[in-house]
């Protein structure tokens, strides 16, 4: 997913190969990982496809199924993952993940600490963020859930940049080892406050730890705990509102000649032809909200160490 | 004194490194250049920011004043905790008190302004001129402690003013630009800005083609994410490259600096022949990286404040100019030029709202690689609405969507928890997609 190699750069021009990681592009709510598998077939509503008949061809195409279906293969990013990760847990999107990405000023570089890994969402962007020099260090109590992370992070080729741990951080908080070498802590717990006096120790003079709570109530107990070390206490919730695009038809309407209906628009057509009226269809790009909308995911408590 | 290893990733200042000082919370908002010359006026008072070189960002510094004028000096951090453990007391003993005694009628202080200007003058420190202010206050005491603490800080704005010293990132850039002076960024809120980054997938080792009409924001804020790997390029319709100016107040190394690039719309969309005969035209570009370089870049609001000229900038401006040997935004090599043609952009960036979406996204879009991400920032929908949609009719990109980030910041207290009365209520919109190949 990410140029590790600098003389490599990430060029998605690059033609898929045996064992690549592609994104299956059916519609924009409809994709899935598959790795390239020269004797696989990939089997959908739109027909069976053959991953030999895609070996040599430019990320971004389109393949066609023996039924004449097609889908796209996308090169694999970060928020593409997040879209097609298998949920173990509940997971953080983009919008939660950008603005956690930025405010926790992670760059090139940075040593990060993560807790809960989860589904490892949010770890994906936090090792793209720090790449090719920094690292997270990401801890889960669940082991099977470790597990499979740390294969999700091999197979996106971020292993590299990503160590998962097991470990219970609300009971016995990050190993020692880390004391001081933190520019930012990400905390995803059902109890933040129990790891937030191990995340303070954990982190640089300065540097910022982040909670996320779906509910107000941890939020509460994380602040009065954050208190005693941290200053620059913010909450946020960040939301995304999505819009749709249409070219629709309209009809509009003209007065023609002397109508004593003025310049009033006429909507129904049966006025056509009558009263001296044409209407005219006119057709014009329009948008509006989603009806539908994801209407919380958590609150995110930022503070800096003292 | 500049040495490369003392730039962005530092949490120490040094002579020459660029800082945000935010003076009594937010009221003010100031970027400067640390040197020994330079000063800052707070209130009537004009004091050196020598005392802030070496210091870790993070630092709280207070006005102090002794015989040779005012200075800044550290602040060590106390009792902070005890008045917010008194706030809760108060609030968890059921407090009685309320505003029903209080009258408006100006007449509750009773130190005159000018007892205040002796206390001053006998060399009296502003905490001590705020306990003053307290104990002939015959109001005070009947206030709840939540109004006594506003009291407080009230009066320490006036007379113990604080100057936080933060680091100049994307985050803080951008947030003291929005709070300040919206329009140079075009109204891109800070959310929506981490949003552009991560749907254009700046990573380590990319390419990563930007249209930056918004002071060179969005071109900084990449940079730093690219970390001295990959490149920035910064491309402009017609002749004049767009102002970079934000660029300068982050301390990008030269490293990093090295790796922002401009170079024209045209010779980009240009055969690679008739890259030769551009090379003579690169000479005109940019002076006005120049004059920013020194002084201090005020961001302010209220008239009173308006830019500052703070006479730092004759003396400081030669050791500046040799201390950024790279100047970011130099022109793209022929050469570099060429490997992008050959390879393509690994994404795209627009925050142009001077310029029409659609005939931009037509010309750039086969700029980059096949799977490419972009990401369009515009602050009116219906230009996005237009470009999402001749995308889809032209097939040339996937996964289009129009998103509008929501922001709420909230105050978290005991038995206080709520929305901010305030908010932003409008971050921007952005178009986003993946470049698809053309059939």
């Amino acid at each position: 997913m990410l140029a590790i190699d600098s003389t490599r750069k990430i060029s998605f021009n690059r033609s898929i190969s045996n064992g690549d990681l592609v994104i299956v592009y059916e519609r924009h709510d409809n994709m899935k990982a598959v790795t390239v598998s020269e004797g696989s077939v990939l089997q959908n509503r739109f027909g069976v496809f053959k991953h030999s008949d895609w070996i040599g061809k430019s990320f971004g195409s389109k393949v066609f199924s023996n039924k004449g279906g097609f889908v796209y293969l996308l090169a694999p990013t970060p928020e593409l993952w997040t879209l097609v990760l298998s949920h173990r847990t509940q997971i953080l999107y983009i919008a939660d993940i950008s603005f956690v990405v930025m405010y926790l000023e992670i760059v090139t570089g940075c040593v990060v600490l993560e807790s809960g890994t989860g589904s490892g969402s949010l770890t994906t962007s936090l090792a793209r963020a720090v790449a090719p020099t920094g690292h997270i260090y990401t801890f889960d109590f669940h082991e099977q859930r470790a597990g499979s992370a740390r294969d999700d992070f091999e197979r996106t080729g971020l292993s590299s940049f990503v160590s998962v741990g097991v470990r219970d951080i609300q009971g016995e908080g990050f190993p020692q080892e880390f004391a001081g070498l933190a520019d930012a802590v990400f905390l995803d717990l059902p109890q933040p406050w129990l790891a937030i006096p191990s995340a303070a120790k954990m982190l640089k003079h300065d540097g910022i730890l982040c909670s996320f709570s779906p509910c107000i109530e941890q939020v509460q107990r994380s602040c009065e705990t954050v208190q005693s070390n941290f200053s620059d206490i913010r909450t946020f919730e960040v939301l995304l509102r999505t819009y749709e695009v249409r070219e629709e038809k309209m009809e509009s309407s003209q007065v023609n000649g002397n109508g004593s209906n003025g310049s009033l628009p006429c909507k129904r057509r049966q006025c056509s032809g009558g009263a001296g009226v044409l209407t005219y269809p006119t057709s014009s790009v329009m948008a509006r909200p989603c009806g539908e909308a994801r209407g919380h995911t958590g609150y995110l408590t930022f503070a800096r160490l003292k | 004194m500049c040495s490369e290893n003392k730039e962005a990733s530092s949490r120490i200042t040094w002579e020459g490194c660029s800082v945000l000082l935010d003076i009594n919370d937010g009221d003010r908002l100031v970027f400067a250049r640390l040197s020994p010359a330079a000063k800052l006026k707070i209130g009537n008072k004009n004091c050196s920011l020598k005392p802030l070189i070496g210091c870790p960002f993070g630092t709280v510094f207070q006005l102090d004043s002794s015989s040779d004028g005012p200075f800044l000096s550290p602040l060590q951090p106390k009792g902070n905790v005890n008045n917010t453990e008194e706030i809760k007391d108060g609030q968890l003993n059921g407090e009685v008190r309320d505003n029903r005694s209080l009258i408006d009628n100006n007449t509750a202080q009773s130190l005159t302004g000018e007892d205040i200007e002796d206390m001053r003058r006998q060399g009296a420190k502003g905490d001590e001129i705020i306990e003053a202010l307290i104990a002939n206050s015959a109001t005070f005491e009947k206030k709840t402690s939540f109004s006594q603490e506003k009291y407080r800080l009230k009066k320490q704005k006036k007379y113990a003013p604080k100057v936080l010293m933060r680091r100049p990132v994307a985050r803080s850039i951008c947030e003291a630009y929005f709070k300040k002076y919206p329009l140079k960024i075009g109204f891109l809120r800070v959310d929506t800005l981490s949003l552009l980054l991560s749907m254009a997938n700046v990573s380590s080792n990319s390419d990563i083609l930007v249209v930056d009409m918004v002071g060179g924001l969005v071109t900084g804020a990449v940079a730093e994410r690219l970390g001295g790997t990959g490149y920035v390029c910064n491309t402009y319709l017609g002749q004049a490259p767009y102002s970079m100016d934000i660029v300068r107040i982050f301390n990008l190394s030269d490293e990093i600096c090295k790796r922002i690039l401009r170079c024209s719309m045209s010779d980009l969309l240009s055969q690679k022949e008739s890259q030769q005969q551009n090379l003579l035209n690169d000479e005109s570009q940019s002076n006005d990286q120049m004059n920013v370089l020194g002084g201090i870049e005020e961001i302010s609001h209220s008239s009173e404040n308006a830019i500052s000229d703070l006479g730092a900038e004759n003396t400081t401006l030669p050791a500046l100019r040799a201390c950024k040997a790279a100047k970011a935004g130099e022109k793209a090599s022929p050469e570099v030029v060429d490997s992008w043609k050959e390879n393509g952009f690994s994404s795209l960036i627009i925050a142009a709202p001077d310029v029409d979406t659609w005939t931009l996204v037509k010309d750039l879009l086969p700029l980059l690689s096949n799977s490419a991400p972009f990401a369009i920032y515009h602050q009116y929908l219906q230009p996005l609405a237009t470009c999402m949609h001749n995308l889809q009719l032209g097939k040339m990109a996937i996964g289009l969507q129009i998103s509008e980030p929501w922001l709420r910041e909230y105050q978290v207290l005991p038995s206080r928890t709520h929305p901010c009365m305030q908010m932003s209520a409008f971050g921007g919109y952005i178009l986003s997609g993946t470049k698809i190949c053309s059939s």
